[in-house]
């Protein structure tokens, strides 16, 4: 069972002042994210109308979310009408109660689980064992983390932090039929992890999935993936309950267009990623449920500048970019949403009330490089600073701020600082005391000058 | 033309040389300068550290102060994205706030812009015998789109052997407040920047942001590089006289 962000202690400069101390982390870290980083900026390359379609998505995107009430009553009629039932769930609590019931209604005590961020969200997984239920996740990272223990690091990757010989220690220790003489070449690694996994294929009659687009139109759900094994969960169970965040929707066919083009080139660097599965409703033999997760959405919904953070596709384009993310490493954010779009969902969907989610919005340099990587266009730098107007600040800082704001308010009072810093130049220590110490710790201080330049131009000009 | 100086808080404290350096500079073009003394903060460390009222009354100060200007001329990359792309996201839209607003802000230039775009000069006289490599900062790369304008300046430099930066488009780690709040991560990417700059085997690492230069700097001075950091400005403004 792999371990849950609940109530992780400590803040983001906390966690990733650790992580950036691992010298294998950053190893690991650098050399995924630049990898598919790379093949990412030479795929969008390609696309001469790159632009036109980041508007597209963003602008679908922003009509669903305006009329989100009704593509929603949309989408849960023409489920129906296919024979699909719908659930709403208010919060995780609601969420996983709601699946639970749903899988004891089966007699069953063991799923197979196609990734999702929703259920990951929701910690589905600890919910479904506390009712004596096994959930057993088959995409290869995810299985990675769940059998090591251990938590997601990135949205689409969440084993980044892992290297192959780590995998192989992880398989060798927790995979009943491997033997020491397996290597550590992916192909191996893979083998060993298909022939885990195929078993549980064959056995589970309950199968429990996310979605990246719904089609209010139609009712149909979509799925992209790149190993083929959430097709297998979502062809042969019994039961298949789908957990989906309601900002997935999407208002017609038509609009998947553009997203089956935005998403594999932003994600995996493809150009058209190997596995769709579509499916509309219930199908022959199935049962089909879909539980439509709020859990904090419509709060997000109702932020003006933060909203658009609900456009997101989840691509992790803006994790690979991240200066921040590639130092700190996924789990420094906490949440199961990581990188710059973790450090502004994260703390709109949780609120700033702990330590570590009234970090969040400052765990970044404001470089921009994600909302350039952004397929939708999200403004994550404009998203993050708003957040920061929000969230608690500390007295000092509060005081020194409202100091340093009077001072800059006058250009007086600018200048009579500007020499009273002038004046004790020779006495500025090399190493300065309390939060201005970070800065010393790694980098000399420039010099006072001898004299401001606005001190000089008085005395050049205005002579 | 009738040229403001916006100097910046930082450069007017910090680093009055490259101020000098920008009022020679643009003499020498043929450019009536003034500094109006007035002048004080963009607001930029406020409004990006949560203290959006505080930034709200620096804006204010900065469009009475510079309103009239032909242009306002500004020797950072990172104050003048400040100005030209958060103030709009700052005043009610219909408010007298917004309009003094777009009034000031589109006649407000980082350096480079307003050589390559105002005066339409990409040789500006200068010359500066010396190996430079050049580091395009966040807000004049991403905010600005400042593009190739600075490294077109500098080609132009007598003298000057500009390398290229390995992972020139890589912050640095400065991030204003970012650097004291997330020091760890800050100091990270500083290391991995200033490795970069090693490698070029440059004797001076320009950029067009005193700021990112001062945590850079910083980071190059401690670790006893020998490597010299420059403003644009200053080396644009050094000619063979001054040599
Ligand atoms: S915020 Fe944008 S780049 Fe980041 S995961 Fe979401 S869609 Fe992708």
């Amino acid at each position: 069972m792999s371990a849950t962000f609940i109530g992780m202690p400590g803040n983001f400069p906390q966690n990733s002042k650790k992580a950036v101390q691992n010298s294998q982390l950053r190893f690991n870290l650098r050399k995924a994210t630049h990898t598919i980083r790379g093949k990412r900026a030479s795929v969008v390359g390609e696309l001469p109308d790159w632009q036109e379609l980041r508007a597209a998505g963003k602008a679908i995107k922003d009509h669903t979310l305006h009329h989100l009430d009704r593509y929603l009553l949309q989408l849960e009629e023409a489920v129906t009408r296919a024979g699909g039932t719908v659930h709403w769930a208010r919060d995780a609590a609601e969420a996983n109660r709601i699946v639970t019931d749903l899988v004891k209604a089966t007699g069953e005590t063991e799923v197979v689980k196609v990734k999702s961020m929703a259920t990951q969200e929701i910690e589905l997984n600890q919910a479904l064992a506390a009712h004596g239920i096994t959930a057993y996740e088959t995409d290869l990272a995810e299985l990675i983390v769940q059998l090591g223990d251990d938590f997601p690091s990135h949205i689409l990757v969440p084993a980044i932090h892992r290297n192959r010989s780590e995998i192989r220690e992880i398989f060798l220790d927790k995979m009943p039929h491997v033997t020491p003489d397996l290597t550590d070449d992916p192909p191996a690694l893979a083998e060993a992890a298909r022939l885990h996994l195929r078993e549980r294929f064959l056995r589970s009659k309950v199968a429990i999935s996310g979605a990246n687009f719904m089609v209010a139109e139609t009712g149909t759900l979509v799925v992209l993936e790149s190993e083929g094994n959430g097709r297998m969960c979502l062809t042969l169970p019994e039961t298949l309950i789908s957990v989906v965040g309601i900002e997935k929707l999407l208002p017609s066919w038509r609009d998947l267009e553009v997203f089956l083009q935005l998403l594999p080139r932003s994600s995996t660097g493809e150009r058209m990623n190997p596995y769709t599965s579509m499916w509309t409703g219930a199908t022959e033999g199935q049962d089909f449920h879909l539980v439509l997760l709020d859990n904090g959405r419509t709060d997000v919904l109702a932020d003006e500048v933060g909203r658009q953070a609900l456009r997101c596709i989840r691509c992790s384009a803006c994790l690979n970019v991240c200066p921040v993310y590639e130092r700190a490493g996924g789990h420094a954010y906490g949440s199961v949403y990581p990188g710059p779009i973790g450090a502004i969902l994260t703390p709109q969907l949780r609120g700033m009330s702990s330590e570590l989610d009234a970090s969040l919005p400052f765990a970044s340099s404001l470089c921009g490089a994600c909302y350039e990587a952004c397929p939708v266009a999200i403004d994550i730098p404009e998203v993050l600073v708003d957040l920061r107007a929000k969230a608690p600040h500390a007295a000092a800082e509060r005081a020194g701020m409202k100091v340093a704001g009077w001072i800059l308010n006058d250009h007086q009072r600018l200048a009579k600082a500007q020499r009273a810093a002038t004046r004790v130049r020779k006495l500025v220590p090399k190493r300065l005391p309390g939060p201005l110490s970070a800065w010393t710790d790694t980098r000399d201080i420039p010099e006072i000058p001898e004299e401001s330049f606005r001190d000089w131009w008085e005395r050049n000009e205005r002579a | 033309m009738r040229v403001a100086l916006f100097i910046t808080c930082v450069n007017d404290t910090l680093f009055p040389g490259t101020g000098k350096a920008v009022v020679s500079l643009l003499r020498r073009l043929g450019c009536d300068v003034d500094f109006p003394a007035a002048q004080t903060c963009c607001g930029q460390m406020h409004v990006n550290t949560g203290y959006r009222e505080e930034g709200v009354r620096l804006a204010r100060h900065f469009t009475e102060v510079f309103a009239g200007y032909d242009a306002v001329v500004a020797p950072s990359g990172s104050c003048a994205a400040m100005v030209r792309e958060q103030y709009p996201k700052l005043a009610k839209p219909g408010s007298r706030g917004a309009a003094a607003i777009a009034e000031v802000t589109p006649k407000v230039y980082e350096l480079s812009e307003f050589l390559i775009d105002v005066l339409k000069v990409q040789d500006v006289g200068a010359y500066f015998p010396h190996r430079v490599t050049y580091h395009p900062t966040c807000h004049s790369l991403r905010g600005l789109h400042l593009g190739d304008r600075p490294t077109r300046l500098l080609r132009n430099v007598r003298g000057l052997e500009l390398v290229p930066l390995p992972g020139a488009e890589e912050c640095c780690g400065f991030g204003g407040t970012f650097a004291v709040k997330n020091p760890a991560v800050s100091a990270a990417m500083g290391a991995d920047k200033t490795r970069s700059i090693m490698d070029t085997g440059a004797e001076v690492l320009c950029a067009a942001d005193n700021s990112c230069l001062m945590h850079i700097g910083g980071t190059l001075s401690r670790q006893q590089t020998g490597v010299r950091t420059m403003h644009l400005a200053e080396i644009l403004a050094s000619t063979e006289e001054a040599q």
